[in-house]
Order: structure tokens, then sequence, then C-alpha cells
């Protein structure tokens, strides 16, 4: 369990995180989404005391990082960057990793097996691809057997089969009532991955839910009708609790009436449709119109605001 | 890679021991995790190889020059550490040891695994001083024995050698490798302190061989605080010769080594305070 309270870190006159508070629970995968350069990356540091809070704390299963006895088994962590020396190989590296925690060479050999870079182990980890670097990664993560993993971008760089692999791996691991968090600035892979969401813009924590609530927030279903009548049919569709919106020459789209009630309508009006669908909201579209949100919001008050707590600090 | 296949299905971790004790961070884990760190680069090895082959050739070819035409020659040349000047490269070779073994941490940022896995933090800076000052403590002393008598070996063919026995033999001779090693604990200071491998090179060096050149400029004074610098109190007890302007072995021990305290205090400060 990681929780964060009023977590804040500045850097000179940049806030890059901005008082967040949140708890990431164990046996689910949570995702933290958002665009980069929204403070997922320094809100990771934190939590591994890597970066000093400039103000609030974060705790990891109740203690702060730098107070854990046994880091490797309560955190495993992947850092965004390459966080490996170039001219180490593979191997060596885990084995230094490993040998801070007594963890020991037969460990190590397995969670080379686990991530797959047996025949590359004994190679410069220089030389690694981005998908090598990644899997490397995680090997690290993994060493402690811990009880939370935290991973950030874990799918950037790796092929397709090595995302499933990944996304497999994730879901197991939760499934073991282990506390999952990962970073993606992809919406897409969160939805295939993640139970419960953070979404973070700008240093703020703009949703704090579960994928099932992101999505039936972001409108639920909606209807797309086409109709070489559109405007008949946007006359006699429009009602209190009914938005219609054209979205094309005889295409409209439909919120708060379901398909069956559209198509009985219109045939009532002796209307012709081309085409009556149900179309589901994509978590994409959601948290594009979020995070548009949070950028036109911090545009106008915000940052006003901002000034005058740091005038005042 | 074939072993894909078989991890996307999903192969079985062991369900989680909690045996959180076993698993601790403890000083001699993180000792064996430095040693580990160290003798897995290339480059370590292949700058204590240099600087130990330097030392031992520079003062055979210093042997062979000298042992015939000893006449004319400058004292600094035929006293009992003239064959051991060797140690200038040395001092260099292990003083960039030193910075690189910290800074290349910070070059690949390998530095925030290393702080996540133990953050404590100064243990590592403990560590790594440990680890370096064993390694080259024994490489160097193993060195330095070598080209002494090997290279006192070829003068005595000419009469002139001198032996370990003699009354600076054991100072000089060990005292060279001792100052090697307060050299490269000052090298990884200024690695944790600086950061970077070019920044910390330089900032070593120039104070190793530039300022001391600097302050001569400036008269008597300044030669009497260059007395006090890393590089002059070093010489003080690894260099037979006795020239004006020196301290005495002991104080030009202390002064390097307090040198050292104060540059490993900093890093220790700055390491634990900064972020990672």
């Amino acid at each position: 369990m990681i929780e964060a309270r009023g977590l804040t870190k500045r850097y000179g006159d940049t806030t890059a995180v901005d008082g967040i508070s949140f708890t990431v629970q164990p046996g689910i995968v949570t995702g933290f989404l958002g665009p980069n350069g929204a403070g997922k990356s320094t809100t990771m540091r934190m939590v591994l005391g890597l970066d000093a809070p400039t103000a609030g704390t974060v705790t990891v299963n109740g203690r702060r990082y730098d107070q854990l006895g046994a880091p490797l088994q309560e955190v495993g962590a992947l850092l965004e960057a390459r966080a490996v020396h170039t001219g180490r190989s593979a191997r060596d590296h885990l084995l230094a990793m490993a040998a801070t925690s007594g963890i020991g060479r037969r460990r190590v050999e397995e969670v080379i097996d686990l991530v797959g870079l047996r025949e590359v182990a004994g190679r410069r980890a220089g030389a690694f691809s981005l998908g090598m670097g990644q899997r490397l990664g995680i090997a690290s993560a993994l060493l402690g057997d811990p009880a939370t993993l935290m991973l950030d971008e874990p799918v950037n760089g790796l092929d397709p089969d090595g995302i499933v692999w990944v996304r497999t791996l994730l879901r197991q691991l939760a499934d073991e009532g282990r506390t999952v968090f990962l970073s993606s600035h992809l919406m897409s892979e969160m939805e295939l991955t993640a139970d419960h969401l953070l979404v973070i813009g700008r240093g703020r924590i703009l949703r704090d839910v579960s994928v099932a609530q992101f999505l039936a927030d972001a409108g639920g279903t909606r209807v797309q009708v086409r109709s070489p009548q559109s405007g008949a049919l946007r006359e006699l569709l429009d009602g209190p609790g009914v938005t219609v919106t054209s979205t094309g020459r005889d295409a409209l789209e439909v919120r708060g009436l379901t398909s069956e009630e559209v198509g009985t309508r219109a045939a009532a009006a002796g209307l012709t449709l081309f085409e009556l669908a149900n179309v589901r909201a994509s978590l994409e579209d959601a948290y594009m119109e979020i995070t548009r949100d949070a950028v036109e919001y911090r545009g106008g008050s915000a940052d006003s605001s901002d000034l005058q707590t740091r005038s005042a600090a | 890679m074939t072993s894909t296949v078989q991890t996307t299905t999903g192969s079985p971790l062991p369900a989680p021991p909690r045996a959180v004790d076993q698993r601790r961070v403890t000083f001699p884990r993180v000792l064996t995790s430095e040693w580990v760190k160290f003798r897995s680069l290339r480059s370590s090895w292949a700058m204590l190889l240099a600087a130990a082959a330097g030392l031992v050739v520079i003062a055979l070819i210093i042997a062979a020059n000298t042992g015939s035409h000893r006449a004319g020659l400058d004292p600094e040349d035929t006293v009992l550490s003239a064959t051991l000047q060797g140690y200038h490269l040395a001092e260099l070779l292990m003083g960039i040891l030193g910075v690189l073994f910290v800074s290349g941490e910070y070059s690949t940022g390998m530095v925030r695994s290393t702080m996540a896995a133990v953050p404590r933090r100064v243990p590592v800076l403990f560590a790594k001083a440990i680890v370096l000052g064993v390694v080259v403590g024994v490489a160097m002393a193993v060195a330095t024995l070598v080209a002494f008598l090997s290279s006192e070996a070829v003068l005595a063919r000419s009469g002139h050698g001198f032996s370990l026995s003699d009354p600076t033999g054991v100072r000089v001779v060990f005292g060279t490798a001792l100052y090697l090693v307060l050299v490269a604990l000052l090298g990884s200071a200024f690695g944790w302190v600086v950061r970077s491998t070019p920044g910390g090179i330089s900032s070593l060096v120039g104070l190793l061989l530039v300022v001391p050149l600097l302050l001569s400029l400036f008269g008597d004074l300044g030669r009497t605080v260059a007395e006090y610098l890393p590089s002059p109190a070093g010489e003080a007890f690894a260099v037979s010769l006795r020239l004006p302007h020196t301290l005495s072995p002991t104080t030009g021990l202390v002064v390097l080594v307090l040198w050292v305290l104060a540059a490993m205090t900093t890093a220790a400060v700055l390491l634990k305070r900064r972020d990672a």
C-alpha cells in the first residue's frame, strides 16, 4: 500500500507535484495516468525517497521509504530512465542489487529467466535495446519478491509480445495480493491493464476512480444515428436531458436516449434511418477531455494563486 | 529470444514469503554489493593494471638510465624514492578511478537504483570508500614493492642500490601506496560532490597539480600555503628527498588524511541532503 498526503515537490519556481493525496490499494492494478510532464515520475521518485518532498508525506506500508529495513522486499521499482550502469552485464547488475539485501545468485538467475534475458545476461547492459533494458528493469524490480511493485512506463519500448507479457505478469502479481502501481501516458494501455485510475495533470490529481466508474463518468454510451432528414430528426429528439450534436452532414450523436428510443421515435415520425448504433465512450476520449480541461483551468486562475502561495511562504 | 514464449504464458512466481528480516540491508551486504560493482567493471581493472605497470616500468627505466652515470644528476634522481617517480602517473590514474567509481553511477543513472536499494545512502559512500581503499591499497602496495625491489636490483649492479631496510625504505615504499589510496578516496569524494565524470576529474586534477603550481607564483607565502595542499602533503611522506617548504612526513600524512576526511564529510552531507 502506498499513501500520499499533501505531497508536493517544487523545483525553484516550478511546481512539479502540487499537494496530491492518494492511496494505492493492494490486490489491484492501479494506473497512474497523465501526459508527459504531469508529475508521474517525480511522484514515483518521492515514493522511493530519491527526491525529498517539499511538503507532505508519502509512505509505503505505513512507513517512509528510507525507514524500510528491507526496501527491495517491500517495493520493487522500475524507473523511467534507465537506472543501470552501461558498462556492467545484466547479471552483474542484478547481483550487485541483490547483494544489498542478501538475495542470492539463485534468485538472480530466477528473475533472469522470468523476464527472458537468459541469452543476453552476460552482455553489457549498455548494448541493450530499449525493450531489453525494460526487461532488465523489471527483473531488478522483482528481485526481492516485493509486496509492492511500482513501474514507471513499463511497456515503453517493448514489442507487442513483451507488452502482453507485462500485462499478464502485472495481473498475476495483483491477483497474488500485491500492490501494483504503474504509470503510463497511454490511456489505451491502462484500459487493458488497470483496475483503478489516478489521473494526474499539471501536478494535481484530476480523477481517483475505478476504470468502470471512469468509463461511466465519461458519458457512458452514446447513440450514433445517420438520417437523410437529420434536421427533422434532431428537432424530434431534442428535449430536456438529451443532447444532440451533429457529427457530419447527415450524422448525429445523441446522449440521454437509448438506441431503442431513438429508433422508435424516428419510426413513429416516419423518418428514414441509414444507421443506428450504440457507441461506447472510449477512455482515450474521456482522458483527453479531462486533461484538456485541466490545462484550460490551470491556464486561467490557478497560476496566480500559486504565486500568492509562494510569496506567502 | 526463445524464452519469451515461455514467459508470455506467465511463469508462476513463488508465493511471496514475508520473512522481512532475512532481507534487511546491512553494512556488510552493502559492502558486498560495492565489491560486485567494482569487480564487474572492466575499467576498474584496466586502471589498476595501468597504474601498477606504470610504476614498475618507469622504475626500471629510471634505474636503467641512472645506473651508469650518477654524477650530474638532480638529487631527486639519486635518493631512495627516485625510482618510484611513476607515482605521478599512478596518482592521476587512481584519482580518476576514485572519481569514476562514483561519477559512473551518476552519468548512467545507476545511482537511482543504488539509492532505492540503500535508502539511507551514506552506507554506500563508506562501502565504496572501503572497497576502493582496500583494492587500491593491495594493488599499489604490491606494485610499489615490485617497482622498488626490481629497480634497486638493477641499480645494485652498479653498486648504488637501496634496500627496504634503509632508513626511509619502508616509509617511502608503503607511503607511496598509502598516498595513492588517499588520492583515490579524495577522487571518490569529488565524484560524490560534483556528480559528473569530467567535472570530478578536472577539479581533482586541478587541486592535485594546478593549484600548487599557481600558489608557488605567490612567493614564500604561496609556497607555505601550498605545503598544506593534498599532493605536497602526500609527497612529504611518500618521497625521501627533503626540500625546503615541505612538511614533516607525519604532518604531511595528518594533513592529507584531514583533506580526505573533510572531502568525505562534505560528500556525505550533500549525499544525504540532495535529491538523488
